[in-house]
């Protein structure tokens, strides 16, 4: 265990401060709202010297990611943040970047997305994305925001992984709010996340071909060795969770992250910080008797499908809570934890609560609401329900 | 971050979301715990509301103030607001912080007020978390308007 300092800062801060740790020898950025205050403390970073790193103020989230990757493919540690619509621009070079095995980190401050513009927090930006070939990771407060993108570099560059990161911190809620953090030493993190090595780069001295066409005859292998690459990172994911803990103290358990899981008849399935409010909620019903739990899902990819089948088991129902709707079918996060239940020979009731739309807060006493339509759910009743719909203004 | 850095405690601090800009009305939120705070809803219910500019002073402003809930405003007149159902305690926030700083921004003045009536954090945690934010020439002048605001609110020997 190592020294640590203690500081009182927005999640935004937090992640600059992980962002320094890590070394990075480019950042890229072009500033949206509320990602924005990370690019600003990197460069007042670079700025006072406390950050040695080539930083790159490009003109769009296209050219941010691009540039990311131009370094990444001369060998280079490589960062970048961005937000909603900015995300959304970028998506072609998502595929680029992960297609090509760039292990990029990316902090992405969720926020919604226009038509009608909201600058407020949902998930509807990288569940959008799920399928561009990025880990997926979404953290609960400002710690594990910082330490997520410590270990974000350890988990994309670990070789058998080779896949760029996307660290998701509820915007506002998360990115805005101030709290404790506890910030590593500069050598606890040398010791803990060595200098990126690889030899998938250009090198005068090695050439080879990045960035290539691949025919109808090759392009499915790619495409499957991504996948194995993803699938394999869930081992990376837990190995490298359990080395953070003897390093530094803190464990979230590698893709998911139960609370009073175990005995639950009743489990609501989590995304983000509002995972905080539910413990609060759990605790409370919990003293009242009611045997209540959570299950976070830390990542989405790679899915953790196993996992949440294995922490489900004794539940009589369970909800998924997502800030998020796949207009015309149901919450993405939803259909995912349907897809795990449908190899098993029996699975709880479910029921999707779709919440927080556009920045709308999510009070304990909606998530009390969540766990009383668990206890009394009906199998024939709807599944997909919105939580405080104003069906008087539509 | 007087409770957080310097009391052990845990704090949880955040603004009511949007557009900012100066001048504009804005809402801010601080829950402050013995234990690590998780809870990211709005607040809904409060002990204190603090007003820095009594322009914003109506009716509804102490609406989710609990029962023996406080409202602290800053006025050189807060005998004013004495019949509007809640407890009113005023502090001349911008003539204390014009005298101090040479100008009418009255956060620290509203601090030590708060501080004063509520107990809530040492007054010396305080002059830490200002000493630790602030550049030194801010932080002295801060910390004297800090601390004058909680001298006025003292009980007169």
């Amino acid at each position: 265990m190592s020294e640590s300092a203690r500081v009182f800062v927005s999640g935004n801060e937090a992640v600059a401060l992980g962002v320094r740790l890590a070394r990075p020898h480019v950042v890229a950025a072009y500033p949206i709202t509320p990602q924005t205050v990370v690019v600003e403390r990197l460069s007042d970073m670079v700025a006072d010297g406390s950050l040695k790193t080539e930083y790159l103020h490009v003109e769009s989230e296209h050219s941010a990611l691009s540039a990311c990757m131009g370094a990444s493919v001369l060998g280079a540690r490589t960062f970048t943040a961005t937000s909603s619509q900015g995300l959304l621009y970028m998506a072609e070079c998502l595929h680029y970047a992960s297609g090509g095995r760039m292990p990029i980190v990316m902090m992405n401050a969720n926020r919604s997305l226009a038509l009608p513009w909201n600058i407020y927090n949902d998930q509807r930006d990288s569940l959008s994305l799920l399928d561009s070939g990025w880990l997926q990771v979404y953290v609960e407060d400002a710690q594990e925001a910082l330490d997520m993108i410590i270990q974000g570099y350890a988990i994309a560059e670990n070789p058998a992984v080779m896949t760029p990161i996307m660290v998701n911190l509820d915007g506002f809620v998360l990115t805005h709010t101030y709290e404790l953090v506890d910030v590593p030493t500069a050598q606890s993190v040398d010791r803990f996340l060595p200098p990126y090595q690889t030899t998938n780069k250009l090198d005068l001295g090695a050439p080879k071909n990045m960035g290539f066409t691949a025919t109808p005859a090759d392009y499915t292998e790619f495409k499957y060795q991504q996948h194995r690459a993803l699938l394999d990172s869930a081992r990376v994911i837990e190995q490298t969770d359990e080395a953070y803990a003897s390093a530094f103290g803190r464990s979230y358990g590698g893709l998911v992250q139960s609370y009073q899981a175990e005995d639950a008849e009743l489990i609501l399935v989590t995304l983000g910080s509002v995972n905080g409010t539910a413990r609060v909620v759990v605790d409370g019903l919990r003293a009242e008797g009611r045997k209540v739990g959570l299950v976070r899902l830390r990542f989405l990819r790679p899915f953790p499908a196993r996992e949440l089948v294995a922490l489900t088991r004794h539940a009589r129902a369970v909800g998924v809570l997502e800030k998020n709707v796949s207009m015309g079918y149901e919450g993405t996060v939803f259909t995912h934890v349907n897809s795990a239940y449908s190899a098993e020979t029996s699975a709880p009731h479910v029921l999707n609560f779709v919440a927080g739309l556009g920045g709308r807060d999510i009070s304990r006493q909606d998530i009390i609401s969540m766990f009383d339509q668990l206890a009394s759910v009906d199998p024939t009743s709807e599944r997909v329900r919105f939580v405080n719909l104003k069906l008087q203004i539509i | 971050m007087a409770a957080a850095l310097f009391e052990g405690r845990f704090a949880l601090a955040f603004p009511s979301f949007g557009p900012e800009r100066r001048g504009a009305p804005v809402l801010g939120f601080t829950r402050i715990d013995d234990r690590k705070i998780t809870d990211r809803s709005a607040v809904r219910e409060c002990d204190y509301v603090v007003v820095l500019d009594e322009t914003l002073m109506n009716p509804a402003i102490a609406d989710g103030l609990k029962p023996g809930g406080k409202v602290i405003v800053n006025s050189a007149t807060p005998s004013k607001y004495a019949n509007g159902g809640f407890e009113v305690i005023g502090l001349d926030a911008t003539g204390l912080a014009a005298e101090t700083l040479g100008k009418p921004i009255t956060n620290t003045a509203m601090l030590g007020a708060l501080i004063a009536v509520s107990s809530m954090v040492r007054l010396d945690s305080a002059v830490r978390a200002i000493e630790q934010e602030m550049n030194p020439k801010l932080a002295q002048a801060n910390i004297q308007l800090v601390k004058r605001a909680f001298a006025s609110l003292q009980p007169k020997p």
